[in-house]
């Protein structure tokens, strides 16, 4: 075979430099900072607020500050910053509210099997699941309110208008979220059901508590559930506010639910119905499992708007964990310039430890459950 | 249970208590008459209550005397107006916050929900920190923070804080200046409208043109390149003025702004257009920033601000000639100077033709308080701050949402047709974005309106303030204030989801 090819290359070709300017950190500082003449401008002017922005806010928080020990009169001089002091001293009236301080030990109790209850709850992987279940969404509430009201077993009765604080906010947020789950759960089912009438009623409930504001509802139950119960009944204010807050989540949860019954492939009610089960056997063993597990996320999420909206009934006069705070904030005491906003860094603080890891457990499970059956 | 219907005839006959129509006739009958009961007792307790309280019901309590004041309405007020009127009042007045922080909520939510989604480092973070922190502290919080901690400790009105632009913050709100137009000003309103109807109408038949020949009409091309000229000397003259008032050497040579302004402007028409474009952009990154700094860091040095401005100056002008180099001729540019040119000359050129005046009642401190101009008074400030900052983290998380729905595919085959980032947002991702982003934007926008009843909890006159409060507690009557109030919700709530019906429906995809 005659070689006719024209050129054949007699040594290898010599290896080219690696693009300049793909990696290292000059590299990247230019990707990711300074990409075009708009980026370059926006991380300029981006620096230049947290240069700005940063140092007031260290001292004021870290800097400047008053810690835990300090006096009022540090806190009064002129460029102090946040005052721990006031908190570190008010910090029982935050969590209790006016719980009397002999009996501390009860709504610690309670703290601690809340604590124990649901830390197991939210493991997937934790053993006794549904024991776990009953003692948390039953037994707990029922023990709590004999432990908090007293009355029994020789414990001094204490009446819910000396509960307060982060002891308030957590059991609004719980009671709201233990009771609204079964009525939820049954409104999303009467909104998917055939039955007319039912279905019917399920979507006004639905639609007119998520149409008002909580606000609204909270002074329709402060106000005119007296006036809804026989004559000479009186409702415990703190009674009135948990209706309210019930009825108001309920509906939203009965929107989410909904969505997992929604997702639930046709061929599962379809495949239940000729097994021969009934409506009830069928949502109770194939659907609600299935449905429930999808929207776990999205019931954390509801909890999380409601958590936060337990603030608003301080408007009803609850000492919740803001109440406390915003009436802590005319202490004579304590008045300094910057006492309030302490006060408020304090609550904005817990509040946002509590909602930010619920936000990352429900990112998290939501992970866990997408195992690819996505339709 | 109605779908198993079509046994029932050929089965053998069971109970009728298993035939499932049967029974779901029965449920529907017990809940029925279990609500229906539950109604007429809480009816019968409630006339029973109201009796043994001497109470009426009934909604003539609206045409009476309200006898209270409210602090801040949109119509003249006073003691002798009547329910229905404190009524409107707060209902305008919630109509008032909602909109404004609605405007403000979706501008400040889509820019922070599109630089999260950035390939900016540094502002992704920014913006995911901000989303972060913001959307987990409750509203009412924030509310308290902005209005007791922030509003409320401003400075009495004798040492008020002074804004730019003639605006003051004090203890008792914000006072702006309020515009005062005379007659032909409305000319130059006209022409703002319509020239920026024509700006939209010649946009639009350019890319027709395009799209049908491939190249923009000759006619906008060359005005396109006049057009170019004309703004890149206004901005040149912009920056170089301003380069004078900040560098004391330059302060009396107007000659030199202009004669440098016109000599842009003549570059920008020739090959030497990227390096002019680079000289202005130098002066105006390095004025700004050094103006900038001096002002949020008055104790670092000058001269060390003003070096480190001249080199942010340098290092813009040439990323800018780095990036324009290698721009497409003009023929094959979309002409936006022109359309700015058009949107802004015209009203221009009528408000110097008609002789119009615009001018400003600017707020003067007087002995005890400020007189003239508009006074917003500290809780509206308050509540639309806080109500537009807490939903712009809401709006951010849906329209990141909205945007990282759209097919990875989408943006590769936009890009594999070689459009820009620019475009590739604007015709490929942002209209297919939209479908996802608007149901839960204009659920966001629902949330705010019912939001703004808070400001009831920092004494802002709305319509849960006004009418559940000061109303329901002077009339005592609870149910119909109550239901009116709700009734009014309700109507928001309703006119959204109709609306939200009828968008679904017109942009819902078009499926195989």
């Amino acid at each position: 075979m005659t070689m006719d090819h024209a050129f054949i290359r007699q040594e290898m070709v010599e290896a080219r430099q690696p693009p300049r300017g793909t990696d290292g950190p000059i590299a990247w500082l230019r990707r990711s900072l300074f990409a075009s003449p708009s980026d370059a401008l926006l991380t300029i002017l981006g620096m230049l607020f947290l240069l700005w922005a940063i140092p007031p806010i260290y001292n004021f928080l870290i800097g400047h500050a008053v810690m835990p020990g300090g006096t009022v009169e540090e806190c009064r001089a002129e460029g102090a910053g946040a005052c721990w002091a006031y908190i570190y001293a008010r910090f029982n009236f935050f969590i209790y509210g006016f719980y009397p301080i002999d009996q501390y030990w009860r709504p610690n109790i309670v703290f601690i099997m809340g604590a124990a209850l649901i830390i197991p709850l939210l493991i997937p992987s934790a053993p006794f699941k549904r024991i776990n279940a009953l003692l948390f969404f039953v037994v707990f509430p029922v023990v709590t309110f004999y432990l908090l009201n007293g009355g029994v077993f020789g414990m001094r009765h204490v009446p819910t208008e000396q509960w307060g604080g982060l002891l308030v906010t957590l059991i609004i947020s719980l009671v709201g979220i233990i009771c609204s789950i079964p009525i939820g759960i049954l409104l999303a089912l009467g909104r998917q059901s055939k039955l007319p009438i039912i279905k019917t009623l399920s979507v006004m409930f639905i639609e007119l508590w998520r149409a008002v504001p909580l606000i609204t509802v909270l002074f329709m139950a402060s106000i005119m559930l007296p006036l809804f119960m026989p004559t000479g009944t009186t409702v415990d204010k703190l009674l009135r506010a948990l209706v309210g807050v019930t009825l108001f989540s309920s509906a939203y949860l009965a929107e989410t639910v909904r969505g997992g019954l929604q997702a639930l492939p046709r061929g599962q009610y379809e495949a239940g119905a000729a097994l021969g089960l009934s409506y009830w056997k069928r949502t109770y063993f194939i659907i609600l499992p299935q449905a429930l597990k999808h929207v776990i996320p999205g019931i954390v999420n509801n909890f999380i708007a409601l958590f936060k909206d337990t603030s608003l009934v301080s408007i009803v006069g609850i000492f919740d964990l803001l109440n406390t705070v915003q009436s802590a904030s005319s202490d004579i005491n304590w008045s300094s310039p910057t006492q309030a906003v302490t006060g408020y860094v304090f609550a904005a603080a817990v509040f946002w430890i509590f909602c930010f890891a619920m936000s990352r457990y429900s990112l998290w499970m939501e992970r866990r459950l997408d195992t690819g059956h996505k339709r | 249970m109605a779908v198993q219907d079509n046994i029932g005839s050929s089965a053998p006959r069971t109970s009728l208590l298993n035939d499932p129509v049967v029974r779901g006739i029965l449920y529907q009958i017990i809940v029925g008459g279990l609500v229906v009961a539950f109604f007429y007792w809480i009816i019968v307790n409630t006339a029973q209550n109201l009796a043994a309280q001497n109470k009426t019901t009934g909604f003539d309590f609206l045409f009476r005397t309200a006898g209270f004041d409210i602090s801040f309405t949109l119509f003249p007020w006073s003691r002798t107006s009547f329910y229905w009127q404190a009524f409107l009042a707060g209902l305008l007045n919630t109509l008032l916050v909602a909109v404004i922080g609605i405007v403000f909520a979706t501008l400040l939510g889509f820019a922070l929900g599109i630089a999260r989604l950035s390939s900016n480092w540094l502002i992704a973070r920014v913006a995911t920190v901000y989303i972060e922190t913001i959307r987990n502290i409750p509203l009412l919080l924030q509310l308290f923070f902005w209005y007791f901690a922030v509003l409320k400790a401003m400075p009495a009105v004798r040492a008020s804080f002074e804004l730019p632009l003639e605006i003051f913050i004090n203890q008792r709100g914000l006072m702006v200046p309020r515009p005062m137009p005379d007659a032909e000003f409305t000319w130059v309103l006209v022409a703002i409208v319509l020239s920026i109807i024509a700006a939209i109408a010649v946009g639009i038949w350019a890319t027709r043109v395009r799209t049908a020949t491939g190249r923009y009409p000759l006619r906008v091309v060359q005005a396109a390149k006049i057009a170019d000229a004309v703004v890149s000397f206004l901005v040149a003259a912009l920056a170089f003025s301003l380069l004078a008032q900040y560098v004391p050497a330059l302060a009396n040579a107007s000659a030199l702004i202009w004669a440098a302004a016109v000599i842009v402007a003549a570059a920008s028409l020739s090959r030497f257009a990227p390096y002019a474009r680079a000289i202005v952009a130098f002066a105006l990154t390095f004025v700004i920033l050094a103006t900038l700094l001096r002002a949020m860091f008055p104790a670092w040095p000058t001269a060390a601000i003003d070096i480190g401005a001249a080199i942010a100056g340098v290092v813009m002008g040439w990323i800018l000639l780095e990036g324009t180099r290698n721009r497409p001729p003009s023929e094959g540019r979309f002409p936006i100077a022109l359309l700015i040119l058009i949107a802004a000359g015209i009203p221009a050129l009528v408000y110097v033709v008609t002789g119009a005046q615009l001018a400003f009642e600017v707020p003067v401190l007087e002995r005890f308080n400020f007189k003239g101009g508009v006074q917003l008074p500290p809780e509206l400030v308050a509540l639309v701050f806080g109500l537009t900052v807490y939903t712009a983290a809401f709006i951010a998380e849906n329209v990141r949402g909205g945007i990282r729905s759209v097919n990875k595919g989408q943006t590769e085959a936009a890009q594999s047709l070689g459009l820009k980032e620019g475009d590739r947002l604007r015709l490929v991702i942002v209209p297919q974005a939209m479908r996802v982003i608007v149901p839960p934007l204009t659920s966001q926008y629902l949330n705010l309106t019912k939001n703004s009843s808070l400001g009831a909890a920092i004494g802002y006159p709305e319509l849960v303030n006004v009418f559940t409060g000061t109303t329901l507690n002077q009339t005592g009557k609870a149910i119909e204030v109550i239901a009116l109030t709700m009734a009014v919700y309700l109507t928001f709530s309703l006119l959204t989801s109709a609306f939200m019906n009828w968008y679904n429906g017109r942009v819902a995809m078009v499926e195989r």
